[in-house]
């Protein structure tokens, strides 16, 4: 049994740290928005979250073809590992982003390209988890779910290019926005801090999770090997 | 021998291993119709359902025509290419197919060709039927190349998940839960672009959404033939 590292535990406390300041930047320091009033705070969060999925999704993908590379198991439990806590941290970015577009587009959600193509991503991660659940045998299984996870990373960057591909009414902050966007706003300095600063501490937390779930998939990995053992 | 000509010659025999095996599920396909017919009949009970649940009159028609034909194509296609992929597993077909002195792409490629043949007949029969039925003018050449393209990337992923879906427990009900999120895109371009050209826009207009069918086209037909390997490995 190998103990949890230090390094580890020391990454979790630093992880409740940072979304506690996190969260009071976002939600005291940062100067409410004049026209959007307090709702505007959740977009701290918001962008976090989804950024972080993204940067799941993508880890995810990588692993797929390092795995078909390498046929190493050790890919496959990086991979699953990505999605899981990529669907979760996306999941939150797109309910937050319905509680803030409710007052501001005045509809909890719209088929508009962006929060479409984040909807698809979503549910070809929700299908990677069947396509998982249907297969017995761990290689086949592994194989398979990282070609499915390369087929669904190319949808991933379609998201973050969707903005500028399609017409649109979701505000683009950072860069320039396109003239149809609906509650757009210009940063201050203060906004910024607290912007770049839940960008940080979501980041550390998706790796402090990120590297538990790995635990965790090794544990079972060897979980199953010692059932075999014992059985033969 | 020189080189090129040795290099000619396993791209004949490429080829020909993907046209034999286009041309044996062509072969079961004619003498049995098991598959076609049940794509069509398929396709039709849609165009059905459609016709009560959105109530088709002619001003909705105009709007709603692009999508239908979508909708009916890809639920067709479904059922076509889990049925052509299940053939295959089922007598272990495929196991035979992979212990032949080919390359495997050839066998994707084969079967792409095989199901891509399907999906244009039942979609040379949907099309004028629809035309009659709702009095549309669907023959326009725009709204072919759309229909051509958006098909190829369907299948051309179709025939990998496919590959995949009917290898798991639940393989009945793997295949449209894999393929459509993965296909949506390639549906959402045809449909825009479809409807673009049924409402006679210039070229101009429609050409993005041509430009991303293309661009799909060109990334699942790389990606499957990258990976297909791995799908049908044992």
């Amino acid at each position: 049994m190998n103990k949890k590292p230090t390094v580890l535990l020391i990454l979790d406390i630093v992880s409740i740290i940072l979304l506690g300041v996190a969260a009071y930047l976002a939600l005291s320091y940062a100067p409410m928005e004049a026209t959007m009033g307090n709702v505007q705070r959740v977009f701290y969060f918001h962008v976090a979250n989804a950024w972080v999925g993204l940067l799941g999704f993508l880890a995810a993908g990588v692993a797929g073809i390092a795995y078909l590379r390498t046929g190493k198991q050790k890919w496959d439990i990086i991979e699953v590992a990505a999605v899981e806590i990529s669907l979760v941290f996306f999941l939150i970015a797109i309910v937050l982003g319905s509680i803030w577009a409710r007052p501001i587009w005045n509809t909890w959600w719209t088929w508009e390209p962006r929060l479409t193509t984040a909807a698809i991503t979503e549910l070809i991660y929700l299908a990677y988890f069947m396509l998982r659940g249907g297969i017995e045998d761990p290689n086949r299984r592994a194989r398979f779910s990282a070609v499915y996870t390369l087929v669904g990373s190319v949808s991933v960057p379609i998201t973050f290019m969707a903005i500028r591909l399609f017409r649109t009414i979701h505000p683009v902050v950072i860069g320039t926005a396109s003239a149809q966007a609906q509650g757009g706003f210009n940063m201050s300095s203060d906004m910024k801090v607290a912007f770049f600063f839940s960008l940080f501490s979501f980041t550390v937390i998706f790796i402090d999770l990120f590297w538990h779930r790995i635990r965790l998939g090794n544990l079972q990995a060897k979980v199953e090997e010692l059932k075999l053992n014992v059985m033969e | 021998m020189t080189e090129k000509n040795s290099g000619i010659q396993a791209v004949g025999r490429y080829l020909k291993a993907m046209f034999a095996i286009a041309w044996k599920d062509l072969a079961a396909e004619l003498r049995s119709r098991e598959l076609l017919s049940a794509m069509l009949v398929f396709a039709l009970l849609v165009i059905l359902i459609f016709n009560f649940s959105l109530k088709l009159d002619a001003k909705t028609r105009t709007a709603a025509t692009s999508g239908i034909l979508w909708v009916t194509f890809t639920f067709a296609g479904t059922l076509g290419l889990n049925r052509s992929m299940a053939v295959e597993k089922d007598r272990g077909c495929l196991d035979g197919l992979l212990l032949a002195p080919v390359d495997r792409s050839s066998i994707y490629f084969g079967k792409v060709l095989s199901n891509l043949v399907f999906m244009f007949i039942v979609e040379a029969i949907v099309l004028p039927v629809y035309s009659i039925l709702y009095n549309v003018n669907l023959f326009n050449p725009w709204l072919l190349l759309v229909i051509f393209l958006g098909s190829v990337g369907y299948i051309a992923i179709g025939t990998l998940l496919a590959a995949m879906a009917v290898q798991t427990r639940t393989r009945d009900v793997m295949l449209p839960i894999l393929l459509f999120p993965v296909v949506i895109p390639v549906v959402i371009a045809a449909v825009e672009a479809s409807s673009g050209f049924l409402q006679g826009l210039a070229l101009s207009e429609v050409s993005y959404w041509i430009n991303i069918l293309f661009v799909y086209d060109l990334i699942f037909i790389a990606i499957a033939f990258m990976v297909f390997d791995y799908v049908v490995e044992e």
